[in-house]
């Protein structure tokens, strides 16, 4: 009895609940039940390049959801080759493209979709800035940036529809220093291994990395001269690793890091005094009120870039999402957000048109900055009056001598690498 | 007849049964798996299944000689490395733990008491094993407290370089983390000691000291022997201590099979992973002739 009472008032409590339900979809609630239905994009990077600010920004103007996944540079790598599935948009180096794009896990990308494609710096369409050829030492983007196909598994000549990374960001790397504590100027690489500095220098362990920071010391010590550092020989390698163990074996480095914050750490309580860096470490040291300078050099910067790619998995909306945001970004507000971080932006142009023209001035044209400029964040970066380590982006990437790279002999350097750690 | 005869033992296999699956799946599987693929070859983006000795063989390349430097080699250079950490640390938390869990067996009477402090060891154990280490860094720097306090007690001129990313900050840094493994089973072995067997040794004219090397030591040998199990097995297997407190300037196996594995390397990482398990279990393997666990227990 007592039960067919209860199933009674139950049944009409769900009715109820039914025609409420009905009542709350016809008035509104629609509308917001479309809108999740824009996909939700899994973005697999590294966290430096990981900004929430870019994904809300993103997500109001489109309302796709950025859903960051944040490994470290090595790991991006290992889950594209591994497991290509997890995730919808790949933000990785370009040199690690030797080891992804031979595993057919990333589809190219068709220029025809990317509405910028054609207005992308020629830094990496050509390997030019101004006109005029950068070093190539390495895996310069302009090597691995076509694709035979849509779905190919090589790299073309020459250029082609398919691209196999849209350029996010990229940068012309040197050593930071700490100019408080070292009290006189430094012009070479050679200074990393200075026994003035034993015990306060410190290197990148990142094998593919580190190694290449290590060849622009060894040159420039008059040590060797590499045919192409970014592919070096056993012997070379052997060298290279060699002149690093001995250095390390005289106490040369208080410390090696491997990822970005270590190395803020190491150089704002001064265990460190010059070292390997990354520029917005160089921008989190000061923003503590510690003087750091990203010391342009006379042998040249060692480059790295990044960019999107695509699973080869993708397909239907989440691929047109993908687009969407790939479009997006190059489309300027993201570009000028970066270029405000000391980043450089793939489409100059569009980012030039979102940037005021006394940040424009300070970041890209080198000049004095006529106000104080900020972080994206508000942070104050560089007073009235200062001027961008380095100079504008024809003197920064005008300079460059290498770039980020996996060589033939990739193996070998990592098995060599393990040696200097364990010297 | 039969089935009087078999009818205990399949209860017992369905109750074996699922702990069975358990460690069938999540240990003799992957471990099957490493061992596999610790024989297979590789290139730069995929693995190729084969039988070779080609890992093992390149892992101990170099190894029968001294290189031009005059030292070892890597793999001989990184077990001596871990090797002596583990040492220092198993000799330094067995001396930290036996005293403190001697301590709270022998010298606190109230249980109650001895719960509380108990509770005490474990707090540090309630933030994450990285922060606890990341924590030594500002005490330790060079611009750290103890070197601030050394300068201006007048006790050194300059900063002491060797507190922080060297031997001893990775030492430090094990004892601090892991003494813990040590306390608790040796406290649990000491408070099953009766305690009418110190009464007899005082009343049979034993000093303090003979009662304990007597008496205690080696009543508690269970417990010293799981925790030096535990303490052994996790400083063997550690990358993260010896890279954030070693300035990753220091060798750990552990750190090895990292690279390689982030490097797309996983038939040398297996390799190097047999080769440590291998190792683990030898030094387990003499510890447990020692001490007959099963016995005692």
């Amino acid at each position: 009895m007592s039960q067919d009472n209860d199933s009674g008032s139950n049944g009409l409590q769900r009715r109820s609940l039914l025609k409420g339900t009905a009542a709350i979809l016809a008035t509104g609630i629609a509308p917001a039940i479309h809108a999740q239905d824009k996909p939700v994009l899994r973005y697999l990077g590294t966290a430096v390049n990981q900004d929430k600010e870019i994904a809300d920004k993103f997500k109001a103007d489109t309302g796709i959801t950025i859903q960051y996944v944040a490994v470290t540079t090595d790991d991006v790598t290992k889950r594209a080759v591994t497991a290509p599935n997890s995730f919808d948009l790949l933000d990785t180096e370009y040199f690690s493209l030797k080891k992804i794009v031979p595993t057919g896990n990333l589809k190219g990308i068709d220029a025809k979709r990317v509405k910028n494609a054609d207005k992308i710096t020629s830094l990496f369409t050509r390997g030019e800035v101004a006109g005029k050829k950068v070093g190539d030492q390495g895996t310069a983007p302009k090597k691995v940036i076509f694709l035979e196909g849509e779905k190919s598994k090589a790299f073309a000549k020459a250029p082609t529809q398919w691209m196999s990374l849209i350029p996010t960001t990229y940068n012309a790397d040197t050593l930071g220093i700490r100019p408080d504590l070292i009290k006189r100027p430094i012009t070479t690489w050679a200074e990393l291994l200075n026994p003035e500095f034993k015990g306060k220098a410190s290197i990148l362990n990142i094998p593919s990395i580190g190694i290449m920071d290590a060849a622009m010391v060894v040159e420039s010590m008059g040590k060797y001269k590499y045919p192409d550092k970014g592919n070096m020989t056993k012997k070379e390698i052997d060298l290279t690793i060699a002149t690093l163990i001995e250095a390390k074996k005289a106490g040369q480095f208080r410390s090696l890091w491997k990822d970005f914050n270590e190395s803020v750490n190491l150089m704002a309580s001064g265990e460190v005094v010059i070292q390997s860096m990354w520029s917005p470490a160089v921008t989190a040291v000061r923003t503590k009120g510690i003087a750091c300078v990203y010391q342009p050099l006379k042998e040249g910067y060692r480059a790295w870039a990044s960019g999107f790619g695509l699973p080869a998995t993708l397909s239907g909306k989440k691929l047109d999402a993908a687009y969407e945001f790939i479009n997006w970004f190059l489309d300027g507000w993201a570009g000028a957000y970066l270029n405000r971080q000391g980043y450089y932006s793939a489409v100059l142009e569009t980012a030039k048109a979102k940037m005021e023209p006394y940040e424009w001035a300070y970041w890209m044209e080198g000049k004095p900055a006529t106000q104080d400029i900020k972080s994206p964040h508000g942070d104050l970066l560089a007073k009235t009056g200062s001027v961008r380590d380095g100079g504008s982006y024809e003197q920064r990437m005008g300079g460059i001598a290498c770039w980020n790279a996996v060589m033939d002999e990739n193996d070998y350097m990592v098995q060599k690498w393990n040696e200097f750690v364990a010297a | 007849m039969r089935t009087e005869g078999s009818l205990p033992t399949v209860p017992a296999w369905w109750q074996a049964g699922p702990f069975a699956l358990v460690f069938l799946l999540f240990f003799l599987a992957p471990l099957a798996l490493v061992l596999a693929v610790s024989f297979w070859n590789f290139n730069e983006y995929e693995l190729l299944p084969a039988f070779s000795l080609r890992n093992y063989l390149r892992i101990f390349e170099g190894c029968l000689s001294l290189n031009e430097r005059g030292d070892f080699c890597v793999t001989v250079a990184t077990y001596l490395s871990t090797l002596k950490f583990c040492f220092l640390t198993w000799a330094a938390t067995l001396v930290l733990g036996f005293a403190v869990a001697y301590f709270l067996a022998f010298h606190v009477r109230s249980p109650a008491m001895q719960t509380a402090l108990f509770v005490l060891c474990t707090i540090p154990f309630w933030t994450s094993n990285v922060i606890r280490m990341v924590s030594w860094i500002p005490l330790l720097g060079r611009n750290g407290l103890v070197n601030q306090l050394l300068l201006e007690a007048h006790l050194v001129d300059r900063p002491v370089e060797w507190l922080l990313f060297s031997n001893f900050s990775v030492v430090l840094a094990f004892v601090h983390l892991y003494t813990m493994f040590m306390i608790v089973p040796i406290f649990n072995s000491m408070m099953r000691i009766d305690r009418s067997l110190l009464e007899a040794a005082g009343d049979a004219g034993a000093s303090a000291w003979q009662a304990l090397w007597n008496v205690v030591v080696p009543l508690s040998r269970t417990g010293i022997l799981i925790g030096s199990i535990f303490v052994v097995t996790i400083v063997m297997g550690d990358f993260v201590t010896v890279g954030v407190m070693g300035g990753q300037q220091i060798a750990s196996v552990g750190k090895i099979i990292q690279v390689q594995t982030s490097y797309l390397q996983f038939p040398l990482a297996a390799a190097n992973a047999v080769i440590l398990l291998a190792v683990v279990l030898m030094i387990i393997w003499s510890l447990t002739r020692m001490v007959d666990l099963r016995r005692e227990l």
